[in-house]
Order: C-alpha cells, then structure tokens, then sequence
C-alpha cells in the first residue's frame, strides 16, 4: 500500500469505507431533489429559453440584431465565446495535468470540472457558429468537396485553427470523461433498485464490470489521454488567442497573447469549478470529500495564474511603452482612460488586486470569501474579453471610424440564456450523474483518509 | 470430459486479495481473472497480466493523424487550388508550413485520442447493451472477487488458500463442462 506522509492533510474527513463512499456518492441519485434544486433549475429553464428566443430572432433577421456596427464588429459574440473556452480549460487542466503531476486532490473534482468543461464549450460553440452571421452556411468552415470550383477553406486562418482546435478539444474532453465515467455508472447500474433506472445506467454503463484487464487498460487510457489533453487544452486557448494576435489590430498583434490567454483561461476556469464546487458540496453534503483542503489548493492555483495574468496586464502595457509604436501606445491609453476606461479598471481590479487577497490564509480558507471572488473573478475575465475587444475596436486606425458600442437587448438575451443553458445542463447533471469520481477516489482512502491516516499514525508508534 | 468448479472468492479488502493471488499463483493455480471496484496498484504482476499495448496503438494512430493532415493540407493548399494570400503564396508545401502546424498537432492528438478510445472500448468488448461483466454486483461497491474455474484437486487447495488469507466467502458458483479437444 502507498503510505502517505502524516503532515499532509487528510483528503477524505472522518471515518469512511468504501461503501460510505458508494452511497454518499450515490445519493444525490437515489435522493429526490430539494427545493432550491428545482427553483435553479426553474430560473436555469426559463433564462435558457428566453436565450433560445433571442437565438431564434438573430437567425431570423441577422446579426443586425445585435449591438455590434461597422467599427466594432466583433463584441459581446467575441467576448462571450473567449470567456465561455477559457471556462471549460479548468476541467480539462485539472484531470488531465493534475494526473499527470499525480496530485491526488484532483479526484474529488475532476468529474464536475469535466462536465463544466463540457457545458462551457458547448455555450462557446453557440457564439462561434452564430458570429459567422449565417449560421446554417457553417459547414463552409469544413474542408469539404464543394460546388465553388474546389475553394477549399484557408488552412492559413488562425479562425480556421480554431475550428479544429475546438471540435478536437470538445470531443477529446467528452471522450475523456466518459471513460472515467464507465465504472461509476456501473456502480450505479449495480445498486439500482428501479427497474427503468436499471436499464438506463446499463447501456451507459457499456457492460462494465470491473476485471483486472480492464482496469489495466483503463490506467493506461487515461494517463496517454491525459498525456494528449495536456498539449491540447495549452494549444486551444493558444490558437483562440491567434484568432487577435495575427491581425495587424494595435493592442491585439502582440506575442504575449498566448500564455497570457491560457493562464487567464484557466484562472477563470478555476474560479467557476469553485463557484460550482462551493454549491455541490454544500447541496449535496459531500463536505467530507470536498474539503477545506481542496479548497486551498484550488485557491493556490487561483493567486498562481491571476499573477501570471497581472503580470501580463503590466508587461503589454510596458512594451506598448518600450516598442515606441504610436498606434500601440494610443491603443493601451485608449483602454485605461478612453470612454471604456470603466471596463478596463473593472478588469484590473477583478483580476489583477482580487486574488491577491487568497495570500491570506483565513481568506483562501474561509468558504463565503472564496465563493465572492470566484464570481469576481469571473467577471473580471469577462471584462478582461471585452476590454480586449470592444474598446479596441472603437479606435482603430481610421478617425472616420471612431464608433461607440451598447449592447443590445438580443446581446444580452443570448448571453443570459447561455448561462441558463449551463446551469440547466449542470443541474441535470448533478443528479443523474456520479458527481465524484467514486472508482478513483477509492483508490486513496488508505492513504488519504483521516481516519486512516489516524490508525497508520498510532500504528507507527507501537 | 473434464469438469471444473467455478468459484469466486469474496474479499473486503484489497491487501487480503493480493496476499491470496499470490499463494495461488505460488502453488500454481491459474486465476481466471480478478474483479475490484477499483484500481489495484502493482496487482498486474501478482494475477499475471502481461502490460497493455494500447500506448503503442495510441501512438500508430497518431502518426496516422499527423500524414492525414499533412497530406490534406497539401493537397487543398497546394495541389488542387494554390492561393497567394496575405503575401504568403502556397506554390510548394514548405512556403507555408507554420501555418500548418495547429491543424496537424490537431488532428494527430483527435485521431490517437479517440483510435485509442475505440480502441480500448472494442478490446474490452465496452459497447452500449453489453452484458455487466462482474459475476457478483458488489464487486463494483466494496468487495474484491478473485474468479477462479479449476478441476476438483485445485479446487480443495484453492478453498484452503482463499479461506486462511481472509476470503470472507467463498462461493461455488456451479460447474464448468470442457470438452476434450482431439
């Protein structure tokens, strides 16, 4: 057996077997919903459809809809996609590079950080495939045989790279999950009593029944797979961030946007999987597996890339500076004294002085203020997206095309319904789905459980 | 004809499991196979489960991945339909071989990732409707299952292995009929 060394806090609190671990996982399952389950998920339902009235309307008469003109093209479309992606990296970040440095408190979240992942791409998809304007023309992005004498699309377009970037990142993430999701259904299948629930945990559960071979092979899949998603979830939000960089926009044509985006992707990914965890724990009385612990380390992760992003924020301001480029200068000053400059100041206080507060230990330990800035940290990023974007844009080369921007009513309809698309997803997910991973976690009760480190503690002494 | 017993030795632990597939195997018994609600760190050698190729698989359908791309790259930028765009012309593949880059590192990270998924799924026979492979359904809550099949002899030595290292139970799960083979 592993042993584990007795100054490291336990991850699983008090006194669990395996079977606790079964059924506190199960629970939620078997258990009927509260209330406040089905008040989210009404708000979740009815914010989700109103977003899918506005979708509907934009198809209807084009993204003129939207609040977006001739100078600002790109806006809350942009904007919400970006911070949609840079959502979904925590998942994939925390259960495929976490696995790899074999930390061990990635196991009681990697399973919700992987259905975040995939609900928050999924709402990313909604603003890519409606941006191109016509979006039952999307297939147009895919190479395929056409009637346009063979114009194949541009393999130069770091849009393009996107596309691929996404679809592989999306399919690769589901794929992932799954896997890991295979002996958690058959725990589930296994314990059913309900006849229909049975049957339904059966298909998905693909036959599952937990032979030695299997496990062996399922070892292997997943650390190659984490493997591959570590350089994949790094390339995406790179690629995302080509999609500015390679333009010859001041403010945007600039080398430090790739780790600088992917640090920020996975700072405000980090923030939404504590937002989400803050919630399932306490709804779902997992606080044993969900520890204080856990929430530390996740706030470590937090001050870590929010300092990267600060850093980066101040580095392009210096070499806006140093480079002696007019165009450049005038775009960084535009964005912190412009008549966007609130945005810019909302964006350095959220992402650059808030998570500075985690260095105090009361604060990265203590639950409401992790709660508060995970959601200020989010909205941080969010401005960080449309600082980015919209004020750019509003002064780019040309005086003659100096232009303000509002929102429209659509914009913020279509942003609002895919939070409630979310929401709904997630919080179908939380109870049809083993929220933990159960078969993982198992696997580090002797030695990361309180109890029994207590006993390897006394044991030693005798 | 020769008939063999099926048994399944129940455990509730992992550590009394490994200690009985070790005697087992010392007294050369064959362990048919092992069924545990999770994964069992360093048991492959002790059942005697040779290491898995699935990697190697991984890794041919990745470098498939990488010459699909390439050759679908060259042949729309290239071949079939060279553009000059950007200043940056596309009359041999090397000219624009940095833009290429992403969607190749793509599609060899999509084909090795879901080859070795379909891979994995198809090996382990892991499709929707299969039959639940564990013989015992608390083998996927809280009990190890050592599944044996083994003639009247292994069977009284078996018991024995499996009852002094701490089986809770050990269940005789009816016989097997083997036909000779001529």
């Amino acid at each position: 057996m592993h042993a584990e060394s007795q100054i490291r806090e336990p991850l699983i609190i008090g006194n669990k077997t395996y079977r606790n671990i079964t059924d506190d996982i199960i629970a939620p399952i078997e258990g009927k919903a509260s209330k406040a389950w089905y008040v989210i998920f009404t708000i979740s339902v009815l914010s989700f459809t109103w977003g899918l009235g506005c979708l509907a309307y934009t198809i209807g008469v084009g993204i003129g809809a939207w609040g977006s003109n001739n100078g600002v093209d790109w806006a809350w479309d942009i904007t919400n996609f970006v911070w949609w992606i840079g959502i979904g990296h925590a998942g994939t970040l925390i259960s495929a590079v976490l696995l790899l440095f074999r930390q061990k408190w990635r196991m009681a979240i990697n399973r919700s950080a992987e259905a975040m992942t995939i609900f928050a791409v999924m709402c990313a998809a909604i603003f890519v495939t409606l941006h191109t304007g016509r979006p039952w023309l999307d297939y147009m992005l895919f190479p395929l045989p056409n009637q346009f004498g063979s114009l194949w699309p541009n393999f130069n377009s770091p849009l393009l790279w996107d596309v691929f970037a996404v679809s592989t990142y999306f399919s690769v993430s589901v794929v992932f999950w799954y896997i890991g999701l295979i002996p958690d259904f058959a725990m589930i299948r296994d314990r059913a009593i309900k006849p229909l629930a049975k049957k339904v945990y059966a298909l998905a559960s693909f036959g599952w029944g937990g032979s030695v071979r299997h496990w062996s092979r399922f070892e292997e899949v997943s650390l190659v797979l984490a493997g591959l998603s570590t350089p994949l979830v790094f390339s995406v939000h790179s690629i995302v961030s080509f999609d500015f960089a390679t333009s010859v926009v001041p403010g945007w044509h600039t080398t430090i946007f790739p780790p600088y985006f992917v640090s920020g992707a996975v700072f405000s990914g980090f923030a939404m999987v504590l937002t989400l965890m803050l919630i399932v724990r306490k709804v779902y009385k997992l606080e044993a597996y969900l520890t204080i612990k856990h929430v530390e380390y996740m706030n470590i992760v937090i001050i870590v890339t929010g300092s990267i992003v600060g850093v980066a924020y101040l580095t392009e301001l210096f070499i806006a500076w140093y480079s002696g480029v007019e165009w450049e200068q005038y775009a960084f000053l535009n964005r912190a004294t412009g008549p966007l400059a609130w945005s810019y100041w909302a964006m350095m206080t959220c992402n650059v002085i808030s998570p500075q507060l985690f260095w105090f230990k009361k604060i990265r330990t203590s639950l409401v203020a992790t709660f508060i800035l995970s959601i200020v940290v989010n909205i941080g990023m969010w401005f960080e997206r449309f600082v980015i974007i919209v004020p750019t844009l509003c002064r780019t080369y040309l005086p003659s095309t100096w232009t303000t921007y509002t929102p429209s009513f659509i914009d913020i309809g279509i942003f609002v319904g895919t939070i409630g698309m979310f929401g709904t997803f997630f919080l179908l997910y939380s109870r049809t789905f083993p929220v933990i991973a159960q078969a993982e976690l198992k696997t580090i009760l002797k030695a990361s459980g309180e109890a029994q480190k207590k006993a390897a503690a006394e044991h030693a002494h005798h | 004809m020769a008939t063999k017993q099926i048994i399944h030795g129940v455990f509730g632990d992992e550590e009394p499991l490994l200690e009985a597939c070790k005697k087992l195997r010392a007294s050369g018994i064959r362990i048919k196979d092992v069924f545990t609600p999770f994964p069992i760190h360093g048991i492959d050698p002790i059942v005697g489960v040779p290491r898995t190729r699935i990697a190697i698989c991984a890794f041919i359908y990745g470098i498939t991945g990488t010459s699909l791309a390439t050759l679908m790259m060259w042949y729309m930028m290239v071949h079939d339909w060279p553009n000059d765009i950007g200043g940056k012309p596309n009359w041999a593949y090397y000219f624009n071989v940095p833009a290429f880059i992403p969607i190749t590192f793509e599609s060899t990270v999509f084909c090795a990732a879901h080859g070795m998924a379909l891979t994995y799924f198809l090996r382990c026979w892991l499709v929707p409707g299969a039959k639940a492979k564990n013989p015992d359904p608390r083998t996927t809550d809280d009990k190890f299952l050592i599944y044996l099949e083994l003639n009247d002899e292994q069977s009284k030595k078996a018991d024995e292995i499996l009852r002094a290292t701490g089986a809770e139970e050990v269940n005789y799960k009816g016989t097997l009929t083997i036909e000779p083979k001529y």
